[in-house]
């Protein structure tokens, strides 16, 4: 039931409207932000709380065919984490890849109310949104994976850069799409055509189509950014996870200049060292550019100590950590699209890169100077569960506890960063920017993110706790779309969400360059990939910059 | 012939996994019958010229025509009765039907699984014990220049499997089609497929796990007696020969069939495979598939572990979803006299289950949903007539590949879909639930919650 | 006498186009009820194409008609059919804790039926 509410007495945190800890009245009518409300309207009297708005999840990975994979091969972890349903809500399992009814839910459960999907091929993108139609609560969208695309790489190849853009257009719309995601740019063909190799150089050009990973990343960067699509290319760049990466990742960034480039869990990306061995923190090297660089945004892909999953697009890497951790693995090749690597992993507070990687992600939370661009991750499920977000604000916030769990991890590997050094503690505003304003602003999703007049009413009131995790773990109230789902502590209702997409325009005569290369190389009819409004649920198209 | 004549293409065929989407349907819209099937293979052509409308009461209780809310109620009484009702079928079924009939089974507390169970269920448990380097069919298609079979025979089971993606098919870096492939079968018995084959190797029934362990040994250089001829019918010479195509192709690829999850080994021989897989790809690009049965069965798999983590047997008595085969896969919950009642959606237990389970089911009250008169739907309480997916409705269905396709329907059906009817029980079964109607809520409540 | 012999159910194309036709037709039941043998074993056991046999084991019987296959497809000692109501009278319904009837490759006795 949508309601008009009034929420009294509460601390507001809206850094979008300048707003830091004051108190004001919210009003509350169809689903929106308002002026003011009847005064008959259910009010919430917030004293001694927190008000900020719904949690934005810019890079998750909780619905399509690779985390359906993911979640087949784990019974055992569902076993230990079961989530019992009632008249209200389904039931499920939970563990580090839960079932769709049951990441909703759970994401409810922490504040949040919009999450991103990061990759999905394009012809599994049906099977995605069945999956975000099953996931509650929450708005929710997913970036189409198109860096390793044969079509679209042969249109470079040939220099025909005004149709690549098109067909970048015609793809987010054949797949209703909200962005546009590359993953280690031009490492399938190695993989899938020569030996499980990989592209190991941003320059190095590829013999069959005379193209480097720098070439492509370019290329995108430039159609994303003149197709004006809400959110820049998101960007899982090269040597993801290898010693001495940052080379690399300083010529991808530069390679944008200054146009817009989101980099996708930066601290995978944020390794010194040699090649083969042991690596060391760059996080200050890192830190510096995007603190420079205001057309840089990035989320950490914090490590969390426990259990994780691999899951990515990037085949060779989690092939790579398969050689490591010997344990069950998952390949998933997409004919002309995209690879996959699927493997259980966890990580280990005493193994020397493990601490390392937990280390390097604090120091880039703690060494940027600009909240708004630097968003709060993990990668769920590869660094860890978002579940633990609430651990993680409270590593960011209280330093005396961050005292205490850098003890408790390998020295030798903290002793290869200055995370000792850094006394930072974040405010809550700079929470409500790494977790809800920073991550709106970033996917240009104007409603959401902030409590002003207009705004999607989705909203958080937490009970305000010294102990941060304790306090971010289970708000009192949680609205959606002014619904109350959560009330004190109680979920009262279920809501299916809103999916979210963009649709830029294109030139209609790109289908027919696609067609024939279509028909040749895939073994589904052209006629049938483009995905239908049927698979659309409640949606909404979220409009270009342009 | 009528004039009333529609053409669609890219119709899709659900008949096998193969979800062959390339179909040119006329229909003769008068009749309510598909006169040609363009593009179809003997099975599709059977499937798509048979599935007319057949003069049939839409919904019968215990034999005698009902209204379909009739029945309706008298399905949701009869599951909202029960204290272990099981949902059991789904591969011939839409996804969105799926997932009305998790929900259900959700709502009543019961058990579900599929057809899964009885087929690739084996190849599943194998899946979670070693997982799987797999690919879309296109990949095989385009790159694949070793193609090996194995306890399957596709030109009967899945007859475009060869032209259309495997053997003959020309692709990106196999432009010459068979040409640029091998193409190996490994069976007990010379079958119409023998004939594709460049390398056929007849084994002895139940000797696959050897003859795989075996290779999976030599892949990694270790010794093999001879003696392995004597106990497989395979010889060392052959074994040796096969290890070194397998590593010194370009892109290897497997396809398994039933003749490995249903023999003597059963999860053993898929994971002996898929370890084989993945113990190939030390040397080279190396992938697998069960090839799978019927038309969704990949949907339900899918469906079942989207919506509760796992593929089939699943168990909801304490609130929440538990997997156990043995335990909760509908051959044991029959045969063992467990299922006081059984919602059975798109499949046909009583003319292929173990016996034992066939007499279970006659003594229990049974609701099926079927678009054709069968053993089951003979011995239903509540039998619903429903319209044929992909034929007479939309929907999406999941190739063997794990690919979603959209299905556009030829004519309409006077019969409801498996959907519409899902819906309606789910709708029906949410209120007596809400109403605390059920026997296993009831029964929850002395129980404890734990795991 | 009967012989001891292994049956593989299996699909095939008729039976794959007779279930569209309806499973309930009299076609479906043929071919569901159709073996095929070894000649060299029909021979040795005094039995002509389109003879019923009865198969059965522990579990149950099915009588059926058998059809010969030359040596050289399908070994001696090994039947095959059309997976259906005949053959799965002959399946053991323990799983083994897997969910999988064991449904190939299972041990029968066949004898001839005296006509």
């Amino acid at each position: 039931m949508t309601t008009s509410l009034r929420i009294v007495n509460g601390k507001l945190y809206d850094p979008t409207n300048d707003i830091d800890g004051e108190s004001r009245d919210i009003c509350i009518e169809n689903g929106k932000i308002v002026d003011s409300v009847d005064t008959d309207a259910k009010k919430i009297d917030a004293q001694g709380m927190v008000i900020m708005p719904g949690g934005v999840d810019i890079h998750c990975h909780i619905a399509g065919p690779k985390v359906n994979l993911a979640r087949k091969l784990q019974p055992e972890d569902h076993r230990l984490d079961p989530h019992p349903g009632s008249a209200l809500m389904r039931s499920g399992t939970g563990g580090i890849v839960p079932s769709t009814f049951t990441t909703g839910y759970r994401y409810a459960t922490l504040g949040y109310t919009t999450a991103m999907e990061a990759a999905v091929t394009p012809i599994g993108a049906r099977h995605a949104l069945e999956e975000l139609h099953d996931t509650p609560v929450i708005d929710k969208g997913f970036y189409v994976l198109l860096g390793n695309n044969i079509f679209l790489q042969k249109l470079l190849q040939q220099g025909r850069t005004e149709e690549f853009k098109q067909a970048v257009a015609w793809w987010i719309n054949a797949t209703k799409a909200y962005a546009v995601k590359l993953v280690n740019p031009g490492g399938d063909e190695p993989w899938k055509g020569k030996r499980n190799s990989n592209v190991a150089n941003i320059d190095e050009k590829s013999t069959e189509t005379d193209l480097s990973p720098r070439d492509i990343i370019d290329a995108f960067i430039g159609a994303v950014n003149e197709l004006g699509l809400p959110h820049p290319p998101h960007l899982h760049s090269n040597n993801l996870g290898h010693s001495g990466n940052v080379s690399t990742t300083m010529e991808t960034m530069r390679t944008a200049a200054d146009r817009r480039l989101h980099m996708a869990h930066i601290q995978f990306h944020s390794y010194g060292g040699e090649l083969g061995k042991n690596p060391v923190s760059a996080a200050q090297e890192i830190a510096e550019y995007i603190n420079s660089h205001p057309n840089i945004t990035c989320d950490v892909g914090q490590v969390m100590f426990g259990k994780s999953t691999i899951m990515t697009a990037d085949a060779p890497l989690a092939y790579m950590l398969r050689g490591i951790s010997k344990n069950k693995w998952v390949n998933a090749d997409t004919e002309c699209e995209s690879g996959c690597g699927i493997l259980p992993f966890s990580y280990q507070e005493n193994i020397y890169v493990h601490a390392l990687q937990w280390a390097i992600g604090l120091e880039l939370f703690l060494l940027s100077q600009d909240p708004w661009r630097i968003i709060l991750s993990t990668d769920h499920p590869n660094g860890g569960s978002f579940m633990s977000y609430p651990k993680l604000i409270r590593l960011l916030m209280d330093k005396e506890f961050r005292k205490q769990e850098i003890k408790s991890v390998n020295q030798k590997a903290i002793n290869k960063t200055i995370l000792q050094d850094l006394d930072r503690e974040y405010s809550l505003n700079e929470i409500a920017i790494i977790t809800r304003a920073g991550p709106a602003k970033a996917l240009n999703l104007k409603h959401k993110g902030h409590l002003g007049v207009g705004a999607d009413a989705d909203i958080t009131v937490y009970d305000e706790h010294e102990d941060k995790e304790l306090m971010f773990s289970a708000p009192r109230y949680v609205i959606k779309s002014g619904k109350l789902i959560i009330e004190d502590h109680e979920f009262k209702q279920d809501h299916i969400g809103r999916l979210l997409h963009t649709s830029p325009d294109y030139d209609e005569t790109i289908i027919e360059s696609i067609r024939p290369f279509f028909e040749k190389y895939y073994s589904i009819e052209f006629d049938n990939y483009a995905v239908n409004d049927s698979y659309l649920h409640d949606h909404e198209v979220i409009p270009g910059i342009n | 012939m009528s004039e009333n004549i529609k053409t669609v293409k890219n119709a899709t065929c659900t008949f096998c996994g193969c979800v062959c989407d390339d179909m040119i349907l006329t229909v003769d819209m008068d009749e309510k019958r598909i006169i040609k099937a363009k593009n179809a293979c003997v099975l599709g052509r059977a499937w798509f010229s048979q599935h007319t409308i057949e003069d049939a009461p839409a919904a019968m209780i215990d034999g005698q025509p009902v209204s379909v809310d009739e029945a309706i109620e008298e399905a949701a009484q009869t599951l909202m009765n029960a204290r272990f009702p099981i949902t059991y079928g789904l591969s011939d079924t839409t996804c969105e039907a799926q997932r009305q009939a998790v929900a259900i089974t959700d709502f009543i507390k019961g058990t579900i699984d599929t057809t899964t169970s009885v087929c690739h269920g084996p190849s599943g448990l194998a899946f979670q014990g070693i997982g799987e380097s797999t690919m879309t069919l296109g990949e095989v298609k385009n790159r694949a220049d070793l193609v090996i079979y194995w306890g399957g025979n596709p030109a009967e089971s899945h007859p475009r499997h060869f032209t259309k993606f495997t053997v003959t098919a020309k692709g990106m870096f196999t432009p010459n089609g068979k040409k640029d492939r091998t193409v190996v079968l490994f069976d007990v018995r010379r079958t119409a497929s023998t004939p594709v084959a460049d390398i056929f190797v007849q084994l002895k029934p139940g000797k696959d796990f050897e003859v795989l362990w075996a290779l999976r040994a030599l892949v990694k250089g270790r010794t093999i007696d001879a003696s392995i001829e004597e106990e497989t019918g395979v010889s060392l010479e052959t074994l040796k020969d096969l290890v070194e195509r397998m590593k010194n192709c370009r892109y290897g690829v497997f396809f398994f069939g039933m003749g490995l999850t249903m023999t003597r080994g059963r999860h053993f021989n898929s994971g002996a495979l898929l370890a084989l897989t993945t113990d190939l790809n030390e040397f080279t690009h190396f992938v697998a598939k069960p090839a799978r049965g019927h038309g969704n069965v990949t949907g339900a798999d899918n469906v079942l572990s989207w919506q509760t983590g796992y593929p089939f047997g699943v168990n909801f008595s304490r609130g929440f979803p538990r997997f156990n085969p043995g335990e909760f896969t509908t051959v044991d919950t029959l045969s063992r006299g467990e299922a006081d009642a059984a919602l059975i959606i798109a499949s046909d237990p009583a003319s292929n289950f173990p016996k034992a389970a066939i007499d279970h089911l006659r003594s229990i009250p049974v609701i099926t949903l079927d678009p054709k008169e069968t053993l089951t739907t003979k011995l239903a309480h509540v039998a619903f007539r429903t319209a044929t997916y992909g034929i007479n409705t939309g929907g999406t269905v999941y190739r063997m590949d794990d690919v979603p396709i959209s299905l556009r329907p030829a004519f309409e059906s006077p019969f409801p879909s498996d959907e519409e009817i899902l819906t309606s029980l789910k709708a029906r079964v949410h209120e007596l639930v809400l109403a605390g109607k059920n026997q296993q809520s009831a029964l929850k409540t002395s129980t404890s919650l734990n795991a | 006498m009967a012989e001891n012999m292994i049956l593989i159910p299996g699909r095939s194309t008729k039976q794959g186009i007779s279930l569209n036709e309806g499973k309930l037709k009299e076609e479906y039941q043929k071919i569901t009820s159709t073996l095929e043998i070894n000649e060299e074993d029909m021979s040795r056991l005094g039995l002509e194409n389109g003879d019923s046999v009865r198969i059965f084991n522990e579990i149950g019987e099915s009588i059926v008609v058998c059809k010969g296959r030359k040596a050289t497809d399908l070994p001696s000692g090994l039947l095959f059919i059309a997976y259906g109501p005949s053959s799965s009278q002959l399946m053991d319904s323990d799983t083994a804790g897997s969910g999988m009837p064991l449904s190939k490759n299972l041990a029968v006795q066949l004898e001839k039926l005296s006509s």
